[in-house]
């Protein structure tokens, strides 16, 4: 028998921006209304739920629900796509049918946030945190002058990343940097941790978002069914726990193993891809993306957007909310990331790209330590 | 009244399998694993070698000699660290193999003074009660 599809019943987002009304767990909550919302469903129909950093089962209670199925896979900003993997194995095990995977961050307002404890005795904190590392500007951005030494990329190539995503944030209201940016303006703004400019690190917002993921066979059902979005494939994949002993800085391997491993789980090529998202907490995760995951050689992604191919009207659309630079970024982004491609495979996007038939959604978490790759279409498998 | 007492850079702990390393920085010097089996080098310390598995690791003063592999330049100080803006956060990698975060002394943070590969030779900078390894630039070692 082949295994059920799995598909996106319900997709939604909080407000975003600066919310010290809410705290974490205020925001997941209202995450998960958004989402069953938009599935048309309610909180009697869900038997499965995630959540990373804060216990699923602190959700759950919040919410007033008691499921049979949980999952609490806390391993940085791609956590919700690991989740929705996770979610797709329940359910197609026949553990849970109805899964919520919700994410809410008070990252800008810090209400009600869990700390995350580095102690001096973990390997971070006795070979990293005493040389004055601390934050992701100066740590997710340590390999990058290597980077740039090794494959010829150029600081302006760096901030064209930027550039070429605010042809997508351009106007957007959600967006919390809206504007149309030039190099100039990306290599003017202030030095945060040399080479990365304040416009090549992403933004630090309020909000959450949350999926509900079930059978298509269920989905055809609800409410949204007349704009299916199904999972093709799915991979995770991880790195070192500390940038500075990663196997190879220049390049993610945990980017390679995961969108290899999800690619073959659709059946899919690069040429099929219609719409990317690729996780920018900083300007050179796009670049490692493309290239880690084969869309171009090595070396070869700063001129491949520079050329303007990622930005509205080119071959591969990237980043269509303005991404974590630009629209947003909790914190945990990946699930903004998600958000952007169910959007844009339901035709209802800020900037929409025709004829969106598959999606590859590209998550990272930490500081390249964890990895996972969704391939995301509006065709039934 | 209340006095407020400035942060203080961070100091690492030792655990039973990283205090060699630790002993080490205090003897001045920059001690890494080696596997009896498969030859390989290793830092983090670990209770078994990360590449083959063996069991068998002996504790080796490394040469001291380091090549720049990486850095930022960060604006943005860490705990400790808010006078001393901006500082240079170097990846560095040692000539037995394995990499590792660092300082450098003696050389300044800017672009044109960091020159990737630049030789480097470790020593020493106490914290707290610890002494961290650092890095200053090959031609200037005493």
């Amino acid at each position: 028998m082949k295994p059920a599809v799995i598909a996106f019943a319900g997709a939604a987002e909080t407000d975003i921006g600066a919310l010290p009304q809410y705290s974490e767990l205020d925001l997941r909550a209202d995450a998960a209304h958004h989402a069953l919302a938009d599935a048309g469903l309610t909180l009697a129909d869900v038997d499965g739920i995630t959540s990373a950093v804060e216990s699923p089962i602190d959700v759950a209670h919040y919410l007033g629900i008691t499921p049979s199925w949980y999952d609490g896979t806390s391993v940085g900003g791609c956590s919700f796509l690991v989740h929705v993997r996770h979610a797709a194995a329940a359910i197609r095990a026949g553990l849970c049918t109805t899964v919520l995977v919700l994410h809410g961050e008070s990252g800008r307002s810090r209400v009600g946030s869990i700390p995350r404890a580095r102690p001096a005795y973990g390997m971070l904190g006795q070979f990293e945190l005493p040389y004055g590392a601390f934050a992701p500007p100066n740590m997710f951005t340590m390999p990058v002058m290597r980077y740039l030494h090794e494959t010829g990329t150029t600081h302006e190539q760096l901030a064209e990343v930027v550039v070429a995503q605010s042809h997508w944030a351009a106007g957007n209201p959600r967006a919390s940097r809206n504007k149309l940016l030039t190099v100039k303006d990306v290599m003017d703004s202030p030095l945060i941790a040399y080479p990365f400019h304040k416009l090549e690190c992403c933004v630090v917002t309020d909000g959450g978002g949350a999926l509900v993921i079930t059978t298509a066979e269920r989905a055809r059902n609800l409410k949204r069914a007349d704009s299916p979005v199904y999972l093709l494939g799915s991979g995770e994949a991880c790195d070192s726990p500390m940038v500075s002993m990663m196997d190879d800085p220049t390049s993610s391997k945990g980017f390679r193993l995961a969108s290899r491993a999800a690619f073959a789980e659709a059946g899919i090529k690069h040429a099929d891809v219609d719409h990317l998202m690729i996780y920018d907490a900083f300007a050179h995760l796009p670049l490692y993306g493309l290239e880690d995951m084969g869309f171009v050689g090595r070396g070869e992604a700063g001129a491949f957007i520079q050329a303007g191919h990622t930005r509205p009207g080119g071959k591969l659309p990237l980043n269509t909310n303005g991404g974590g630079i630009l629209y947003t970024h909790t914190g945990m982004y990946g699930m903004f990331a998600i958000q952007e491609a169910v959007r844009q495979l339901r035709g209802e996007a800020y900037k929409q790209v025709d004829g969106v038939k598959t999606s590859v959604v590209q998550g990272v978490g930490g500081m390249f330590t964890a990895a996972a790759t969704l391939v995301l279409s509006n065709l039934l498998p | 009244m209340t006095v407020k007492t400035a942060p203080a850079k961070a100091v690492p702990v030792a655990t039973p399998t990283t205090r060699p390393f630790w002993e080490g920085t205090k003897a001045g010097e920059l001690r890494l694993q080696q596997c009896n089996d498969c030859s390989h080098h290793f830092l983090y310390p670990r209770i078994r070698c990360p590449k083959c598995g063996s069991a068998s690791t002996t504790w080796v003063k490394a040469s001291g000699k380091a090549k720049l592999y990486s850095f930022v330049i960060n604006h943005f100080p860490a705990p400790g660290w808010e006078g001393e803006v901006p500082y240079v956060i170097a990846m560095v990698q040692l000539a037995e193999g394995p990499r590792m975060m660092s300082s450098l002394v003696g050389i300044p943070p800017d672009p044109a003074k960091l020159v990737l590969d630049m030789p480097l030779q470790v020593t020493f900078q106490p914290r707290g009660d610890m002494m961290l390894p650092v890095f200053q630039s090959a031609g200037s070692a005493a």
